[in-house]
């Protein structure tokens, strides 16, 4: 097993529902968690909607999601972040979200995708 | 430079795969390592021994089996994403009991984890898709 700690940051931009993208993204993260690396998450356009609170996908027999989202805390994933704009532009500005995010404007989410070691897609 | 490949797309929806071929034969072209292709998501059927695209259009899986053999790239397909698709080798059509099997070498069926351990072990990881 390799020893170097690097930083990670997963960029999840897919809607909780509709395609399998958003669940297997984080399933990344939960992998990459358990590797004890570094590994932070950044949601931004359409990934801003897993954060929605009462969600309820059992009429379209689906898992779900928003009850998968809060095992990032216990897997020690060290920082999650929602972007400002995406939130905004889908009115989710000041919701209270399924997870504990710093909310950062696209400047900042741009430094964060810069600084990182490694940027996986999601 | 070494490094690992994340491919996220299907061949026959996405043009992620044909645009991560032509990376990877620019990045051996220059002569940098390939640590890892890792396939993932809808990108797993990539690995498809079946597939068979008619005969005017490119066949991927096809295409990538002859470019990880002529370079001994290593190509991982996750394995619950594999699963979950119908795409098994022999080993897990047998333990699930499935009446045949679809990945085969130089294709290897492994954990979500290679892809974070080629993180950590590659200067680059690139994302291909979906």
């Amino acid at each position: 097993m390799s020893t170097p700690n690097k930083s990670f940051l997963l960029v999840s931009r897919s809607g909780p529902y509709g395609s399998a993208q958003a669940r297997e993204a984080l399933d990344i993260a939960l992998a990459g968690a358990a590797f004890n690396q570094t590994i932070d998450i950044l949601f931004m356009d359409d990934g801003v909607l897993q954060l929605l609170p009462d969600q309820d996908p059992t009429g379209i027999n689906q898992k779900n999601l928003a009850k998968t989202l809060p095992m990032l805390k216990l897997y020690d994933v060290a920082n999650i972040y929602a972007e400002q704009h995406s939130l905004a532009v889908r009115g989710l500005l000041g919701e209270t979200l399924v997870l504990d995010c710093k909310v950062i404007d696209s400047g900042a989410a741009g430094r964060l995708i810069a600084a990182a070691d490694m940027v996986l897609g999601g | 430079m070494n490094y690992t490949i994340a491919i996220y797309g299907a061949p026959c929806s996405s043009q992620a795969p044909d645009t991560a071929y032509n990376f990877v034969q620019a990045l051996l072209a220059r002569g940098h390592g390939v640590y890892r292709l890792f396939f993932y998501m809808d990108g797993v059927q990539n690995a498809s021994t079946l597939a068979t695209p008619p005969q005017d259009e490119v066949n991927i899986p096809q295409r990538w089996a002859e470019l990880i053999r002529e370079h001994q790239l290593d190509a991982v397909v996750c394995v619950a994403a594999a699963l979950r698709r119908g795409l098994l080798d022999e080993g897990e059509a047998s333990r699930h009991e499935k009446p045949a099997s679809n990945v085969t070498e130089p294709f290897t069926i492994s954990g979500l984890g290679q892809l974070v351990e080629a993180g950590i072990e590659s200067d680059r990881l690139i994302t291909f898709g979906p």
